[in-house]
């Protein structure tokens, strides 16, 4: 089968974690969309290592998982003192840069 | 139709489908369920793609750790359900269908242009392959990733840490 299947279906997931990001408002699902981009990311990684016989792809998709996971540490860190300070999880009301 | 193609669209739909629950459930604990799904769809398509050893990384670091840490702090943080806004004019008659398209858009233009692409005969010995690769020639960003994940854990720390002022709180509201 070909590989823009798989392609295709990573687009597609990737999307939806765009239209997450845009549309949603409490932060920690804005963060869950971030990590669906990635898993999108990983799968069209793959899919082109596959498509060319190459193991590179993988190693991408290892350094990818590996700063996901710092980045969900120290990104839930923030969240849980935003949630601290401002009493909120909605990002309507995370203005303190707002004029 | 053969059975690779009909396991990739089973786990093609469980992956979209909890793709779209992460978008539409309101309650962040029922989005966090709905992405580990699309996780194990995604483990499965990764050993569908014969690479094994990714594909317990995913489930092991993605939906075994990273996930839980996700739940953690929902349940830390008693998150509860999403306020609803009532989406701006522009949002739902611009917003909304420009959405649907970009994703029809991308998946049809991605899909297209490589469509003569085919997987070449699999290496063999994957997992070894990349582990000689990895600790190799990718032996420097890889220790490099050591003090990534150390820098991590020192500032995830000191953001965390309760501050001298800060009361404890007790109680049970609902943070929104």
């Amino acid at each position: 089968m070909p590989i823009s299947y798989y392609l295709a279906l990573s687009a597609v997931l990737f999307g939806l974690g765009v239209i997450g990001f845009v549309f949603k408002r409490n932060i920690i699902t804005i963060f869950m969309s971030i990590e669906l981009m990635l898993n999108a990311v990983n799968l069209a990684f793959i899919a082109f290592g596959r498509a060319l016989g190459q193991l590179q792809g993988q190693v991408f998709v290892f350094f990818v998982i590996v700063v996901a996971a710092a980045e969900a540490a120290v990104g839930l860190a923030i969240v849980i003192v935003i949630a601290r300070n401002r009493q909120s999880l909605n990002v309507e009301r995370i203005n303190l840069l707002k004029l | 139709m053969t059975p690779q193609l009909a396991i990739f669209l089973v786990l093609a739909a469980i992956a979209v489908a909890g793709a779209v629950n992460v978008i539409l459930q309101r309650h962040p604990i029922h989005s966090a369920i709905s992405l580990i799904t699309v996780m194990i769809a995604l483990a499965g398509l990764f050993l569908l793609l014969e690479s094994e050893f990714i594909a317990a990384v995913q489930i092991i670091v993605y939906a075994g750790a990273i996930m839980v840490l996700f739940v953690f702090v929902i349940m830390l943080l008693n998150a509860g359900a999403e306020e609803r806004t009532n989406m701006s004019r522009m949002a739902r008659y611009a917003g909304v269908p420009l959405a649907i398209f970009l994703l029809i858009e991308l998946a049809y233009q991605i899909g297209a242009a490589t469509l003569s692409m085919t997987p070449q005969p699999p290496a063999a010995e994957v997992t070894r392959g990349l582990s000689m690769l990895l600790f190799q020639d990718f032996v420097f960003p890889f220790e490099l990733t050591s003090i990534l994940i150390l820098i991590a854990i020192l500032g995830a720390l000191v953001l965390a840490q309760r501050g001298e002022g800060v009361p404890a709180k007790g109680g049970q509201q609902k943070i929104s």
